[in-house]
């Protein structure tokens, strides 16, 4: 049930990866989907296996979902319990099968399709933006495409430029998606499963390195026909001096970092997005005008990113609530560079998160 | 795949009952073997040195006949895919062909039978029906090409010379076939129903009609209709239909998925994936392409090399044929059959048909730069498929020159008036700008909304008086 852990990833990157929020650091445990404990990658695959049992039109596309179990192992046993015609292991085109998942959901199915890694979605853009996101609008609501588009988004380790990039901010710009962002395993299940039961296209990003951390589940958590409402962030930690507002793996470095903070009297707010798009601005102003500062963090290109857009929305409906300006922490403006030490460097680490909310809070002195 | 195989022979039945037009002197449900009876595929001739190592490798093409061929196992391989006959002589299959793969027709170029063929022909109601619908799509294409040259229309595009492809296909398919188009193909919606009306509606953006003003003309779609929106990417219909068709094949109903493109668009790499998608996951799609000579300006030798579009079915396994397209009977003899081949097997088809481009592309385009008018017009008089379907049916007796002249002044009253009327009719109300963008229009939108119309409110000089609120 372990799935499999990147043991280099655990070296190279960042020791502290398996740090649990509100728990100390706590060896993963052999058994990690007990009454009390998940992974995301089960919780991914819990969701897709009640979401196809509980309705027949649901089924998955992609490549190596089926006898391959899944190239990260998210669909593990699906192909054995649906039968090949509901698990479709695709040839290399995902052009061919975004179009034909497109076309099926025109058609009243609810297709799952997997991109190896949102890297790879580049070559489905057009099926993703020009016909799913748009035809609702363009057909006057006479189509809807009911679509999940999921995998692995972000950076890995070690995998170079073209398996790293984020595209949060690529699809969260486009009117007719819904663009989610799971961090912990009860957004995994909460919002895949919600993201299937919607009629709008969705894409879900996931993270390869969140695959295998454990996160503690609740029995609600546990429940079928549990769901997490799209467009809801959640604040993983209140706080009062400084708002961090982070997504997907970011969260785990910004809880982290709150901690460092707590230790030197800054007491931080971190909130999880959960949704790129409907983005909940509401929670952000919220929280802004408590705390009066505010960081954001993401791993992806700073131009026109999420950090950008959320500065914007808090410029523009809590200004006279900011008591400094607002902090952007992203990745480095470059292809990810391969070699352990410059890939490093590309990305936000717990510390950027420390010395940003340290400028964010002293900055007016 | 046992319970696909049922839902075949149920098919096969409920195909035998729902057939309206079905001629019985010529059954088509065996269609396996009348496909045979067509030309046959000629494969390509190598410049290689004997017949007989030709024949070799030509046996290495069609799978079937290198595994009788090759009974001791000396004469052939297992590979991964299957096996094959091998050859010691090194012959290349040549990429240029002495003779093209022939074109299925019916009518000559004056319209008269050619005989020797037995073929499945419309009752004299179908056909009466099928050359009213061209006059009618003509007369139409006439008309609103005409009003967006006077300004009264943003843009437009004509089916001229490709009317027996659009209404043939329509008449020999059934109302529950789903069509994906590209965008050339309105004549199926006038056949099933689509009003002058509903056209005009959705030229003009006004607020009738199913349109919403959402999309520029001609890019009409009608759920009702079983006719999927029109989507300006060229050939992205492709592989989506195959997904349409795995949903109704999932759904064991008796149709098939229809997709257009034109010869332009079998170079896209949504060309490639669809069709060898379709035939991977035997898919019950139509692939139809138009192929008229021209992609705007580009003609067939900029586009490809191989000899036109028929010849790649069987590159990727699927059964396909080459057809005139400006003959409607042989088009309409061609597509009943290959639909009931998609239906009844479950797998792709391709039919390519010959055309040629009369108007312009669109509204955007003077072709009379890139060709030449002599050409056209050569075109637009010999073999046009107007006059080949009309020397048809009045040869018959089905038609007569008094009933087309009163038709004609008809149905342009009839396109004037609906121009007329949709020109008057308003323009969609603002809600519908934030309408449809998801199912449930979400509360960020409906704040903008609600901005929007404040601020229309105080600044009313700034906005135009007559855009309903």
């Amino acid at each position: 049930m372990l799935g499999i852990l990147r043991q280099r990833v655990a070296a190279k990157f960042n020791y502290a990866l398996n740090f649990e929020q509100g728990i100390g650091s706590v060896a993963l445990r052999a058994f990690s989907s007990s009454a009390n404990k998940m992974t995301v990658r089960d919780a991914i695959n819990s969701a897709l296996d009640e979401e196809m049992s509980a309705d027949p039109k649901v089924f998955m596309m992609g490549e190596e979902v089926g006898e391959y179990q899944g190239a990260y192992k998210i669909t593990k046993g699906l192909l054995d319990k649906y039968g090949p015609q509901r698990v479709v292991d695709t040839p290399i085109t995902e052009a061919g099968f975004t179009g034909i998942g497109v076309g099926a959901a025109y058609h009243g199915l609810r297709p799952v399709v997997e991109f190896m890694t949102f890297n790879f979605s580049m070559q489905a853009i057009d099926h993703i933006i020009n016909s799913a996101a748009k035809s609702n609008y363009m057909s006057s609501g006479q189509i809807s495409v009911p679509i999940v588009f999921r995998g692995p988004n972000g950076a890995a380790s070690g995998v170079g430029a073209q398996h790293s990039q984020c595209f949060a901010a690529w699809f969260g710009s486009c009117p007719g998606l819904k663009v989610l962002v799971p961090y912990s395993a009860e957004d995994a299940r909460g919002l895949l499963k919600a993201a299937i039961r919607d009629p709008d296209p969705v894409v879900f990003l996931e993270n390869e390195l969140l695959y295998g951390e454990s996160f503690p589940v609740s029995a609600e958590t546990l429940d079928s026909s549990f769901c997490v409402p799209i467009g809801k962030a959640k604040i993983e930690r209140e706080g009062k001096d400084v708002t961090i507002v982070a997504y997907s793996k970011m969260v785990g470095f910004s809880l982290q970092a709150a901690d460092i903070l707590a230790k030197e009297g800054i007491n931080a707010e971190v909130i999880n997005l959960r949704s790129i798009r409907p983005l909940d601005r509401s929670t952000i102003n919220t929280s802004v005008r408590k705390t009066n500062r505010i960081v954001t963090v993401e791993e992806g290109f700073p131009q026109h990113g999420v950090g950008a857009e959320i500065c914007a929305t808090v410029v523009e409906d809590s200004f006279e609530y900011l008591d400094a300006p607002v902090e952007r922490i992203a990745g480095a403006d470059v292809p990810t560079p391969y070699a352990a030490n410059i890939e490093r460097m590309a990305f936000p680490q717990v510390e950027d998160i420390v010395r940003a909310a340290k400028r964010a809070c002293y900055r007016s002195r | 795949m046992g319970s696909w195989l049922a839902r075949s022979r149920n098919i096969q039945y409920l195909l035998k009952r729902n057939i309206c037009f079905f001629d019985k002197t010529h059954s088509l449900l065996h269609a396996n073997s009348s496909y045979k009876t067509l030309p046959p595929y000629e494969t390509p001739h190598g410049f290689c040195a004997s017949v007989l190592s030709f024949r070799r490798s030509e046996s290495t093409m069609a799978g079937k006949q290198a595994q009788a061929d090759d009974d001791d196992g000396n004469q052939s391989i297992e590979f991964p895919g299957g096996r094959v006959g091998f050859t010691t002589e090194m012959d290349f299959i040549s990429e240029v062909t002495d003779k093209r793969v022939p074109c299925y027709r019916l009518l000559d170029d004056d319209g008269f039978l050619i005989s020797g063929t037995t073929f499945e022909q419309p009752d004299r109601e179908t056909a009466a029906r099928m050359y009213e619908s061209m006059l009618s799509l003509q007369i139409m294409d006439t008309i609103f090409y005409e009003a967006q040259r006077q300004g009264r229309l943003s843009f437009y595009l004509t089916s001229t010379g490709e009317e027996a492809i659009n209404i043939a296909t329509a008449a020999a398919l059934s109302p529950d076939d789903i069509i994906l188009p590209q965008y050339r193909e309105p004549g199926i919606l006038l056949w099933r129903g689509f009003s002058m009306e509903e056209f005009a509606s959705q030229c003009f953006g006004t607020k009738d009609g199913r349109g919403k003003g959402r999309q520029m003309p001609v890019h009409y779609g009608s759920n009702s209709h079983n006719f999927f929106t029109v989507s300006s990417p060229i050939a992205t219909q492709l592989p989506q239909a195959a997904g349409v068709a795995y949903s109704l094949k999932m759904d064991g109903k008796e149709a098939c998925a229809v997709a257009f493109t034109g010869d332009g668009g079998t170079s896209e790499g949504d060309f490639h994936a669809g069709m060898n998608f379709a035939a991977v996951m035997e898919a019950p799609v139509l692939f139809i392409c138009r192929n008229n000579g021209w992609a705007i300006s580009t003609p067939i030798s900029q586009q490809f090399r191989s000899d036109g579009v028929v010849v790649k079915g069987q590159a990727y396994g699927i059964r396909s044929i080459r057809v005139d397209g400006n003959d409607a009977l042989a088009v309409y003899s061609a597509i009943r059959a290959a639909r009931e081949m998609v239906v009844r097997e479950q797998k792709p088809v391709l039919v390519e048909a010959l055309t040629y481009r009369v108007g312009h592309h669109s509204t955007s385009d003077d072709s009379t730069k890139y060709r030449s008018v002599s050409e056209i017009e050569q075109w637009r008089s010999t073999g046009n498929p107007m006059t080949r379907f009309r020397n048809w049916v009045l040869a018959n007796g089905w038609w007569t020159d008094e009933h087309e002249t009163e038709l004609r002044g008809t149905i342009r009253k009839q396109v004037l008036k609906a121009i007329q009327v949709a020109e008057k009719t308003h323009k969609p109300p603002l809600e519908d700008l934030f309408s449809d963008v998801y199912d449930k229009t979400p509360s960020n939108l409906q704040e903008q909304e609600k901005s929007l119309r404040e601020t229309i409110n105080k600044y009313k000089q700034d906005f135009p008086a007559d855009v309903p609120l």
